[in-house]
């Protein structure tokens, strides 16, 4: 509490950043990460080139839409813990189908599971109330149960990955990564969604006061039953490029994904209470996490020690983010 | 300079952002004194008790407790300096049971159940959760709760607006004794009528300054509303009652925009029958809880009736759902702002929110249409945007307009206002009455609950009195004077006019 009259003008340097950065919550972000990208370099000279940065996207875009999922569950104030079942278990279906079936068919195949799961948690939550928390955790058990039933089904079909998925996952045109391709429409797509278009108004909405929309006659089951098949579809579709990355299907594929997926979208700025947020946060969100797991990775420390690294990270950068952007 | 004032704030400054809230703001209270804090909405005086209270801090600016400079940085620290304040929303945890909440805030039970009794609540179950207590018990358990710390500054923030009038009237006598025993208070309230029975002094706040200080005396509240308007008053009664030249006649043969018959809702709402004309303001008169609550809900779809029926333009209708109330132009301006808005996002997605509401208007928004809408009903309603990019950030007068643009942006045709002008200050509420008159003058219909009874004459054609669930009278507004009102909603009969419950009673044309 100070005596001296302040005017806007003459506000100290570190509010006016402060309010600087409030209103372009981006610009730390992007800070940050260049930041990681120059101690990389730093600590291994040479290391940031073409190559690397191409991989580094690579890596970065199956999380980067499975933290979409996130950040749009998260919107509402809800989550979907489920999207690392779903991904793995679209990748493998896909798999192990194509060897009976067009790798087209194949595809929408796999995406079936991942609509009804999604379908399942937004009945659960938008009908039964059940907390998204518990809806998604608890259908992603159940997709882990039905995965490892079907396995015996498919005991002996072997699996592959179609030639598209390998292309899009891994191969470079000119140096660019060809998931490129498939991930630069979805984001327009999914920023559009958020912003110009009434699903994305009442998804901020309903996670900004759930009984002013009911007044204003949003029946939420509708939005919330739609935003989770539209989660379980993202995810399913994270999935496939992320087995075309990985090559090797299998029943725990995308599952680390999971909370990474959560951290993006927390560090890319949405509120996980919800109402707050948005898709451009999260994508550089997930390329941050990817740049620090590369960093971890090269600093040659055991997996204990990188992991706990990895945590006390994500934790700092969140607070030092929440800090930075909240008006106070 | 020390002195025998209890309190003295002189040139308080707070800067939200851009937009400062307080630009030099004073106030001196003396010990015995009940003192009123004035200002139209937005004009700081909710946070400038939250200053005083160590709610929120100041940017510039000193206080004196007792004379000595003290540094009040947490309600903890109002309280150990005998400062205690009632804000404008209920502050008790709604999960919790009303003993748990005292047992949270350290305060002693016996002298808060003597209060609450004394403040007429007799019946109080302390192990009642306090979600399921109605708003106005809540601000009484509230006030109750201050009492019981002895505070030596009491601060009550629109401590009136939401008690029917038999509680307000025990509100204000508990406030008069706190001054006999030397204590004093400074109290923040809407009704004139109330400071200038109540208060001895009355600080005037106005954009953010203390632009006066007056000692109330007979003609006093003119010069308090000249100085919160900043210009000569006018009479309200002159510039609404004026647009109601020619009341709505609807042909008689036309079935009403909205007929109820023997409705029945929940436990509260018995049997209400009542009809609503086009180009109608038709008030409702209750005391807490007589169903008002219920009869709203039920219109809007927020809840559905166990019995009766409503009718819309001569069709029956069942609500399911208040997008089915939406689709037959029912719309509802809840009591409870917070209730109607999106607090963190935009004026202009406030008002839009119910185009996206339909599954088909999901897809891309038609943004040149939206803007036309929501610029129409801004420039309409006079809302002041200079904080539009979070609704929070608007006064409450500013927020209660966003709610009722948002309708007139949908086209509804019949709008369900519940109490609207709650804590909204006078010049807003001149304005939101002469709004509700020019929305009849279009042949929508409004239907008004007010706890203010002097808008009834204001602002309706008509007005319907319920008691303990039942209509108890139906009158003309010509009639519908405070007594009158006051008599009929205690669920006293009217003597005249042969008014037996539910019954239509005739309005005429004021001639």
């Amino acid at each position: 509490m100070s005596d001296t009259a302040r005017t806007p003008e003459t506000l100290p340097f570190g509010r006016r950043v402060r309010r600087f950065m409030a209103d372009r919550p981006l610009i730390p972000l992007i800070i940050l990460l260049i930041g990681l990208v120059v101690v990389l370099e730093i600590l291994r000279p040479g290391i940031v080139n073409e190559r690397w940065v191409a991989n580094t996207i690579k890596f970065a875009i199956p999380l980067a839409i499975l933290a979409g999922c996130q950040t749009m569950t998260m919107l509402t104030g809800g989550i979907d813990l489920s999207v690392g079942v779903i991904a793995t278990m679209s990748a493998f279906i896909m798999a192990t189908q194509v060897g009976t079936h067009d790798p087209a068919i194949a595809i929408l195949i796999s995406l079936v599971p991942a609509a009804l799961i999604g379908l399942a948690n937004g009945i659960g939550v938008g009908i039964f109330r059940v907390h998204p928390l518990i809806m998604t955790l608890g259908m992603s058990l159940i997709g882990t149960g039905v995965l490892q039933v079907y396995q015996r089904t498919v005991i002996a079909t072997g699996s592959s990955i179609p030639d598209i998925l390998a292309w899009l996952g891994t191969g470079r045109t000119y140096g660019v990564p060809n998931a490129l391709a498939l991930f630069v429409p979805l984001a327009l797509l999914i920023i559009f969604i958020l912003r110009r278009t009434g699903f994305g108004r009442l998804l901020y909405a309903v996670g900004d006061n759930e009984k002013a929309t009911r007044i204003a006659g949003v029946h939420y089951w509708k939005v919330i039953v739609a935003l989770y098949v539209l989660s379980g579809l993202l995810a399913g579709v994270a999935g496939l490029l992320y087995v075309g990355l990985i090559k090797a299907p299998s029943l725990s594929l995308a599952v680390p994904l999971l909370l990474p997926s959560v951290a993006a979208a927390v560090i890319g700025g949405t509120s996980i209470f919800g109402g707050r947020g948005g898709y451009t946060g999260t994508i550089i969100g997930a390329l941050i996490l990817t740049v620090l797991a590369t960093l971890l990775t090269i600093l040659q420390m055991p997996e204990g020690s990188r992991r706990i690294l990895f945590g006390l990270i994500i934790l700092a950068v969140t607070a030092a983010y929440i800090r930075i952007t909240e008006d106070s | 300079m020390t002195s025998d004032l209890l309190l003295e704030a002189t040139g308080i400054a707070k800067n939200y952002g851009a937009v400062a809230a307080l630009r030099n703001a004073s106030l001196s209270l003396r010990p015995g004194e009940v003192h009123a804090l004035m200002g139209a909405n937005g004009a700081g005086k909710s946070t400038l008790v939250k200053i005083l209270t160590g709610a929120i801090r100041h940017d510039a600016g000193t206080i004196l407790i007792r004379g000595q400079a003290r540094d009040v940085n947490s309600p903890a620290d109002a309280r150990r300096a005998g400062l205690v304040s009632v804000y404008q929303e209920p502050a008790l945890i709604p999960d919790l049971d009303v003993a748990a909440n005292l047992r949270l805030t350290g305060t002693p039970v016996p002298p808060f159940r003597k209060w609450v009794e004394e403040l007429g609540i007799p019946d109080l179950d302390m192990r009642e959760t306090v979600r399921n207590i109605p708003l106005a018990v809540l601000r009484v358990l509230d006030l109750a709760r201050a009492l019981a710390i002895e505070p030596d500054v009491l601060l009550l923030d629109e401590m009136t607006a939401a008690l029917p009038a038999n509680l307000a009237e025990r509100v204000i006598d508990v406030i008069k004794r706190q001054r006999e025993t030397g204590r004093s208070v400074i109290f923040i309230s809407h009704r004139l009528l109330e400071i200038s029975a109540l208060c001895d002094r009355a600080t005037v706040l106005r954009d953010g300054e203390t632009v006066g200080v007056v000692d109330m005396a007979p003609g006093a509240d003119e010069k308090i509303v000249e100085l919160m308007l900043g210009a000569p008053a006018e009479k309200a009664r002159a510039i609404v009652r004026k647009a109601d030249a020619a009341p709505a006649e609807g042909a008689p043969a036309a079935a009403p925009r909205l007929r109820v018959s023997g409705l029945r809702v929940g436990t509260k709402l018995e049997d209400v029958s009542f009809d609503l004309r086009d180009g109608e303001v038709l008030g409702v008169v209750a005391l807490e809880g007589q169903g008002q609550d219920e009869l709203f809900e039920a219109l809007a779809g927020m809840r559905r009736a166990s019995g009766g029926t409503i009718a819309v333009d001569g069709r029956e209708v069942r609500f399911r759902h208040p997008a089915d109330a939406i689709a037959e132009g029912l719309a509802l301006v809840p009591g409870n702002r917070t209730d109607g808005l999106l607090m963190q996002r935009s004026v202009k997605e406030n008002i839009a929110l119910p185009f996206s509401a339909p599954v088909k208007a999901w897809g891309p928004i038609d943004r040149k249409m939206e803007r036309k809408e929501v610029d129409g009903a801004i420039a309409r309603l006079q809302i002041d945007t200079r904080a539009q990019s979070e609704v929070q950030r608007l006064s409450g007068g500013n927020q209660q307009k966003v709610t009722i643009a948002r309708w007139i942006a949908t086209g509804a045709r019949t709008i369900l206002c519940f109490d609207p002008t709650r804590g909204i200050d006078i010049r807003t509420k001149r304005e939101i009455y002469q709004l509700l008159r020019d929305l009849a003058g279009q042949g929508h219909s409004v239907l008004l609950y007010t706890s203010e009874l002097e808008e009834v004459q204001l602002v309706c054609d008509r007005a319907v009195v319920i008691f303990s669930g039942r209509v108890v009278d139906i009158l003309p507004a010509e009639i519908a004077d405070e007594p009158a009102l006051m008599r009929a909603a205690y669920g006293l009969a009217r003597a005249d006019a042969g008014a037996t419950p539910g019954a239509e009673t005739v309005v005429g044309a004021p001639s």
